[in-house]
């Protein structure tokens, strides 16, 4: 479907009175959801602040859309509790949370107009005639869909139909909104434009999002916090930044961006001015230094370097230069160069291990250089980059 | 390949259809309008251009005729609604799995596996004076007669239709019913439907065109019904198939042929009216 509106979605610039709504926070207590021996979710304990914006990230089946599904009332509680505000919501009927859900696909009415279809929630509600005609007028102005009203769904673009479905769940006035994949269904360029949009939205409503995600991108630019969920686990929870530079398991490092992981075992740990200075001793390469909060010398742990923190140096260059004690150095070929825009990812294999690593430079630097496929060369990187991960 | 070919090509793939139409349907469809104008006598019949074939339909006995036609119609299609609209309900949304639910809708053709003649005839030990039914109410005491309206009656002819026709409802809803996303009841929920508005406000519109489609089958195979009426009525009943049968059993050719004409215009017309309440493109 083509998208030729360009104008943005809010058009007012504060949100009216009548739209406006309380935020509230939503907690979990040890939430578990099993189907059967199958355990979809499993002790999840999670706080989100009041007008947040939170991103349950995590691949297929890991168990956010679970966990989201259980917040809205759509799927029961096996076990543990769920509170909204202060009001614990286990037995408390979807209709009556006070929350609202915008559907992957959006699940638009076809057979609605788009005023019907976000008339649809108030009209439910039993609200009257008059009250409705307002709100919904209201927020489809918000949502810069006014002169749309009388079409159905199949007549609209991708992005008008995501505001259509964003304006339902809105014009019901929830105090948390939950948004499954909102931005899948869209096309590349539209979906970064949207992922803004949705952002000012958020701010401007003041209301509590919960999004759920596989894409590390979208939960990056989106959130206030970031709950990165594996095999129905909380795997952790932080902000963006935290997440992208700290993070705490091989899984958390693997799906949130490139990471390259070193699997081994510690074999010395001394108190440095960020934390511990971690000595990892890995089969087959040696000892790597990374930084960690706190490890015990003699567990299974791993450590890892973001692609683009490590230097790349030619042999005789290296030689040169001394490599400083608290540096990690290790010797690898160039097995590929890849031209991705701004950034050019090289795949290169350890020569000690064989283990392949991935080295990232801005293309312009990248350019300067000499290095071709094939050649041996030296990385290098600092143990403050260098991420301990206890999991 | 040579140009004209490639512009013939269309023409001929559509030809053994077109074919197969003209011969099936238009032809005798043609030869019937034709023959409604024919003159006739008790013994042989010859070309012409005569209305009065037409003429002589016109009488209060076509015209009860049809009343009655009419009636088994509403009330079998009425019946057929009724009881198929859950049935299809339950499959598409109760039932859980695909294999359990294309199981469940063989099971509903079973009755198709017999012949028409056999599974009327099968009625009649059940419903007749010493039938199964009435000596089962008498033998608990709830009548002291037998039940003389359950065979051979009015009532045995929309059982019988009912009976026999149906799937025909069952299939096209279950099929609208099946293409309805589920995530879209899921969303009605959200926003505060309780299952009754959620059946009005979203499953009923969107399964509307299966409606129309199992309403257009049931017209057409209830307007021509001559089988039933004739086993199931016993003589009793009337319908507009059974009286052209009948014409035809007496060699009365154009006139048959002129009352086939007239109930072709009449059923179409019905199809016309539900085609402009429901629209049913989506379905095709």
């Amino acid at each position: 479907m083509q998208d030729v509106q360009l104008e943005p979605v809010l058009t007012l610039e504060t949100v009216p009175e009548e739209l406006q709504v309380e935020a509230k926070g939503v907690s979990l207590r040890d939430v578990t959801k099993s189907y059967g021996s199958f355990t979809a979710v499993q002790n999840i304990t999670l706080d989100i602040a009041a007008g947040s914006y939170t991103c349950l990230l995590g691949p297929s089946g890991c168990g956010k859309t679970t966990t989201m599904r259980m917040i809205a009332g759509h799927e029961d509680i096996s076990k543990g509790d769920i509170y909204i505000g202060e009001t614990r919501i286990n037995d408390i009927p979807a209709t009556q949370r006070n929350t609202a859900m915008m559907f992957q696909n959006y699940a638009l009415f076809p057979h609605k107009t788009v005023w019907d279809n976000v008339d649809f929630g108030l009209k439910m509600r039993g609200m009257t005639q008059a009250d409705r005609q307002h709100r919904v007028g209201e927020m489809l102005e918000v949502v810069g869909l006014s002169s749309f009203s009388d079409r159905k769904p199949a007549q609209l673009s991708g992005g008008q139909q995501q505001r259509v479905a964003l304006a339902r769940a809105l014009v019901t006035r929830p105090q948390v909104l939950m948004l499954d994949e909102p931005l899948s269904a869209l096309d590349e360029s539209l979906r970064v434009k949207t992922r803004g949009e949705l952002r000012k939205l958020q701010r401007q409503f003041g209301m509590t999002f919960i999004q759920v995600t596989h894409n590390q991108d979208e939960a990056y630019s989106l959130s206030d916090q970031i709950v990165v969920m594996d095999d129905g686990r909380v795997d952790q929870v932080g902000t963006p930044a935290e997440i992208f530079s700290k993070p705490l398991s091989r899984f958390v490092a693997r799906f949130t961006g490139d990471n390259n992981i070193f699997p081994g075992t510690v074999t010395s740990a001394v108190q440095d001015t960020n934390g511990q200075l971690i000595q990892l001793d890995v089969p087959s390469l040696g000892t790597l230094l990374c930084i960690g909060d706190y490890a015990q010398v003699g567990t299974e742990a791993a450590c890892c370097i973001r692609a683009d923190l490590m230097q790349i140096k030619s042999l005789t260059e290296a030689e040169t230069t001394a490599c400083g004690p608290a540096t990690n150095r290790l010797t690898a070929r160039i097995t590929a160069v890849e031209f991705t825009g701004y950034v050019t990812r090289v795949s290169l294999v350890l020569e000690r291990s064989g283990v392949e690593v991935l080295y990232k430079a801005r293309t312009p630097d990248w350019l300067t250089t000499t290095f071709e496929e094939g050649q041996v060369v030296v990385l290098d990187w600092a143990a403050a980059d260098c991420v301990y991960l206890p999991h | 390949m040579s140009e004209t070919w490639k512009s013939l090509k269309p023409y001929a793939l559509i030809t053994p259809q077109t074919l197969v139409f003209l011969m099936f349907l238009v032809f005798p469809i043609l030869m019937i309008g034709v023959v409604s104008f024919w003159e006739f006598n008790g013994y042989s019949m010859t070309p012409a251009f005569t209305l009065d074939n037409y003429r002589g339909i016109l009488t209060d006995v076509t015209f009860k005729t049809y009343l009655n036609t009419f009636k088994f119609l509403a009330l079998t299609w009425l019946a057929t609604l009724l009881i198929g609209y859950p049935v299809a309900y339950f499959l598409a949304f109760h039932v859980p799995k695909l294999e359990w639910q294309i199981l469940l809708f063989l099971v509903c053709t079973i009755p198709f596996w017999t012949s028409n003649i056999i599974r009327m005839i099968s009625w009649v030990p059940l419903l007749g004076r010493e039938g199964l039914v009435n000596q089962g109410l008498m033998g608990v005491g709830l009548i002291q007669e037998p039940l003389q309206f359950l065979l051979f009656s009015d009532f045995a002819v929309v059982l019988g239709m009912v009976h026999l026709y149906i799937i025909f409802m069952i299939a096209p809803i279950f099929n609208s019913l099946m293409r309805i996303e589920r995530s879209l009841v899921t969303a009605a929920e959200d926003l505060g439907a309780s299952g009754l508005q959620v059946f009005k406000e979203v499953i009923l519109p969107l399964s509307a065109p299966g409606i129309a489609i199992g309403s257009i089958f049931i017209v057409t195979l209830i307007m021509g019904e001559f089988v039933t009426v004739r086993l199931m009525g016993g003589g009793q009943s009337a319908s507009v198939g059974k009286l052209i049968q009948t014409q035809i059993g007496s060699l009365q050719y154009p006139l048959a042929a002129a009352n086939a004409i007239v109930l072709l215009a009449v059923t179409m017309l019905i199809i016309v009216s539900i085609l402009r309440v429901l629209d049913i493109r989506k379905e095709l």
